[in-house]
This record gives C-alpha cells, structure tokens and sequence, in this order.
C-alpha cells in the first residue's frame, strides 16, 4: 500500500477510461491526419531538400494548444461533475497521489499519440540520412512539451466542473506561453521596449524559446528545467485548487 | 469508534454546521434526521475528511482526521449522496478498482468483490457498463463500493434513495445486519427506517443537533406518546367524553374519528399517569358495559416528534 502502487491503479483507471470511450481514438486519427498534413503540406517536408523532421517538430506548440486541452480539460471537472471527487477523495490516498496518477495516464496517452507518427521517422530514413540523435531530442521535446500544457490543462480542469470553460481556459495559458516566445510578438515587444532584457525576460516563459532547442538537437539542462518546473507548478497548482474548493 | 467534537462548517457568512458533537460505538446504528439543508451531508463529508472543518474534531478509531487522515480513511467506508460511480466502466472494472485502490490485490480482490457483488445483489449486472444500469443498480454499485474492504466504520449518506420497496427491505436489512459489528452513521429522510434500523437517532437542524436519543425514547417525546385510543361502538361522543372525563387519570380527551356508529377517542393522561390511564380505561369500559373494538397505549409518532421540532424553524421565511 505504498504511494507508487496508488499512483498505478489511478493511473490504469483513467487511460481505460480514455480507451472505453471513442474519444481516445477519435482524438489519435485527429492528431495523427493534422500532423501529416502539417508536415508535408504546410510545412514542405520535401521542399525543404534536407533530411531532417524539423517540418515535422515545427507545428508540434501550435498542435497540441487545441488537442492537449483537449484531453486534458476533463481530468478533474469530470470528477466534479459526476461526484467522483468525493469517492476518490475519502478513500486512504492522497489528493497528490491522485493529481500525479491521473496526469500521467495522461501523460503517457499522449505519448502514445506521438509514438504512433513513427512513420515519419521511417520515411525520413528510408529518403535520406538524417542525424537521429536529433530527431530523439524533438521527441523528447515535444514530450516535455505535451505534458506542459497538459499540467496546465489539470490545472484549468480543476477550476471548473465546466470541460468546456477548462479547455478554453486551458488554450488561452498555453497560446500565452506561446506567443511570449513567438518570433512576431518578440520584434514587435524589441520595438516598443528600449530593454532588450525584458524582451528576452518575456521570452523565457515561453514554451517557444525552449522547445527549440530540442528541435535543433542542442539539448540544454534550462530548457529541460523549464518544462519540468511548467509541470510541477501547475500541478501544484492543481493541488491547491482542489484543496480550496473542498474548504468551500 | 467514531467520535465528534465541537464540529463547525462555515461557508462564507453561512453557517452550515455549528457546534455538533457525539460519538458512535462499535454495534452501535446512528440515524442522522433532519430536513433538507439541515447540515447532514456537510456533517458527513467533514466525518469522512472530504472537506475540512472551520473547527472541532473528528477522530476515527483514534486517528484525527485532519492530521493523520490514511489511517481513518483506511477504517472507513463511504457512500456518498447520490451515489456516483465512474460511469464509463463497468460495475466488475469499478469494483476491482475500488478495492485495488483500498490495498487489496490478486486472491483477496477477488474475494471481497465477489463478497461485496453478493451482498449487493448485482450477479447479474457486473459485466454491464454502469450508465446503463438503473438508479437502485447503480446506488448499489456505490454500496457496494463502500463495503469492499470490510470497513469498520460505515458512513452512508441516504442508502436508501431512489430504491423500490424491496430493494429498501433488503439495504435495511443489511445496515441492521452490519451494524452488529460496525459502527454505522447514514442519513435518511423516512422516518420509519429510523426505527427499523437505528439503535440512536439524531436529529439536526440548522445545523444543530435538536435531539439525540433511541428510536423510542424520540417518540415519547410526542404529544400523543402516552396517550389512550379507543373506539367505541353504539355510544354518542359526548356521552363518552363525559364519562371519560370524570376519570382521575385522565386530562382531556378529543374525538378522532366518528364513522358507521362507532366512535374513536384519544384520551390523553395526567401527567405521571401514563401506566395508570390504561387500567383506568378498562375498568370504565367495564363499568359501563362499552362495546370496545380497539383499545391500546400510543407509543408516540416519529414523523409528529420530527415535525414539532423542526417545523418551527424551518418554517421560518428567510434563514440566517
């Protein structure tokens, strides 16, 4: 009965609760049609002449605004709404126990949506030879990235009984995290600001500035630390939420 | 096993629960009455450590609540209001989760499910998802739920709602059953499963306990508790009352009912006559040679004590 083995029963019942639904399959089809498409049709996976998957990892911050909140947006506001909460509250786990099991089923169902495009690696293999090491790295990125805004959606979720008011909640923090890195946003803040330093302090919180490295393969502990302080604030966050809302 | 103190729920500027405090022992079946908004899930969700207290205690077989909540939680089990469930699965995969979750794996899963199926009586349904099933399958999948792990403290809000006759017969007859060995709180809102189960009735309102005592010690509390009905035929009422009147023991009496050449009277005693007023009765009927068809003691009634008691407040138009 320790917290590991409580954190595995919570986490088996909530990815078979995405699998008894047709949600999870209907949300892999989705992501895996959107990701082909922005691969090789927005992002010319074949113009660009090289044997890279930059194409591929390019879009992945703007994919995932709409589809991570969208699994994320019912983990806790489900809860709420069907009085759930109050079993899995009153039984001898944790409310962290509970946070950390439910978002890592999440977690790990994302993963296996981005573990499904394995197809793009083999064609970039089959038509030239890229550099590997680097495609591993935009995974593990894109990884990181996932369970970022996925925090963040167990967080919105938490505030609502609402899925709909979660998930947008939800898309408005992440495009923030978005655009504070976006290279538009940043030139138009270096016009305005006579401080580059805090266009470049804007620049850090976002999920842009640092999901770049691991897409040029240049893996750097700060970018790593930054989304998994992302993850275990929000995620925090979370805990506090819940906890207010049963004081009432 | 169970024990309250001071208990104290604000919300905002509303006071849901103030100052409630008892005790429940092993064997021991405690009814929990009141109207609705009286402070009876609140009570219970703050028992359970669902939400925490403003202030007071709750310690469950020794452990507090507040500050050493697993092994409490560990003793307990709950059913909530309404009853939820994870509706996607089924009631076997919720089951199975329920008591995984409670530390109970391979051999000994299997056994308290099955055990926990059986006493539900849901063999036929354990396969089937639960937004299929029907509201009493899916209130008994939730009690099932609650009694997975043999707890010794049960806490069940409203067992009964939204269950046919007979399902209601069988969940009383399981608490009643339980209750030998466990100590069991649950709500309810009929009055007759209060006696029918209960070994100690509560009853709350605004937040306060406005009674505390067994089933029949609550319905001597009622105006007619103690009191002689009597149903005489081919007799005129007033006659009866006259006659009746002049008896030692009794205060007054009324008329109930006047049908088909028969009369009903309720003969209320002095006070400290109640064993008195019976014999006295009958040694009049005899007296004056009455045709009796009915003739016994009122024990009082537990829906007039309810009433007296918590109309007054809740009859009130705005609360505080």
């Amino acid at each position: 009965m320790n917290a590991a083995s409580h954190i595995k029963t919570i986490a088996k019942r909530e990815l078979s609760a995405y699998f008894n639904s047709p949600v999870a399959y209907v949300f892999i089809v989705i992501f895996l049609l959107l990701a082909g498409f922005f691969t090789f049709m927005a992002g010319g996976f074949f113009e660009r002449g090289e044997a890279s998957l930059i194409s591929f990892f390019l879009w992945h911050p703007w994919l995932y605004l709409f589809l991570v909140p969208a699994v994320g947006m019912r983990l806790w506001s489900e809860e709420r709404r069907l009085g759930t909460m109050e079993l899995l509250l009153t039984m001898p786990i944790t409310s962290w126990q509970a946070i950390v099991g439910k978002f890592l089923a999440s977690w790990g169902f994302l993963a296996l949506a981005l573990l499904l495009t394995f197809p793009v690696w083999i064609t970039v293999n089959y038509l030239g030879n890229p550099d590997n090491g680097v495609i591993i790295g935009g995974y593990l990125g894109s990884f990181l990235l996932a369970g970022a805004y996925l925090a963040i959606s167990s967080m919105t979720s938490a505030v609502t009984r609402n899925q709909v008011v979660s998930f947008i909640l939800s898309v408005v923090i992440c495009l923030f995290l978005i655009l504070a890195g976006w290279p538009p946003v940043t030139r138009l803040l270096d016009q305005v600001s006579e401080s580059p330093r805090l266009v470049e302090a804007v620049a850090a919180f976002s999920v842009m500035t640092h999901f770049e490295g691991f897409q040029k393969g240049a893996l750097e502990s700060r970018d790593f630390v930054f989304f998994v302080a992302v993850i275990v604030f929000s995620l925090f966050t979370t805990s506090v939420i819940i906890r207010s809302h049963r004081a009432g | 096993m169970i024990n309250v103190e001071n208990l104290t729920k604000v919300f905002g500027p509303k006071v849901a629960v103030q100052g409630i405090s008892f005790a429940v022992k092993k064997g021991e079946v405690l009814g929990f009455l009141g109207p609705n908004g009286a402070g009876k899930s609140t009570s219970m969700r703050m028992i359970t450590g669902f939400i925490p207290p403003t202030s007071g205690k709750v310690t469950v077989g020794g452990y507090d609540m507040v500050e050493n909540p697993l092994p409490a939680k560990r003793l307990m089990g709950y059913l909530p209001e309404n009853a939820p469930s994870y509706n996607d699965m089924t009631v076997l995969g919720f089951l199975n989760f329920c008591a995984e979750i409670r530390g109970l794996h391979g051999g000994d899963k299997k056994k308290a499910v099955n055990r926990a199926v059986e006493m539900c009586f849901l063999e036929n349904v354990i396969h089937q998802s639960i937004d299929t099933l029907s509201k009493g399958y899916r209130h008994r999948t939730c009690f099932a739920q609650s009694i997975i792990h043999d707890p010794e403290v049960l806490i069940l809000d409203e067992p009964t709602d939204g269950l046919d006759p007979n399902q209601k017969h069988e969940v009383r007859t399981l608490i009643r059953r339980m209750g030998e060995t466990k100590a069991i709180i649950f709500s309810t809102h009929i009055l007759e499963e209060v006696e029918a189960v209960c070994s100690r009735a509560i009853i709350i309102d605004r937040g306060q306990i406005v009674a505390n005592g067994t089933p029949a010690e609550l319905k001597q509390r009622s105006d007619i508790a103690g009191a002689v009905l009597l149903r005489v035929l081919g007799r005129s009422a007033a006659e009866l009352r006259q006659k009746l009147q002049d008896l030692s023991t009794a205060r007054k009496s009324s008329v109930v009912r006047e049908e088909n050449g028969a009369v009903s009277l309720r003969v209320f005693p002095k006070n400290g006559m109640n064993g008195e007023l019976a014999r006295s009765v009958a040694d009049l009927v005899q007296r004056e040679q009455w045709r009796v068809e009915e003739l016994h003691t009122e024990e009082g009634r537990l829906d007039e004590v309810f009433r007296t008691i918590t109309l007054p407040e809740t009859s009130q138009p705005s609360r505080p």
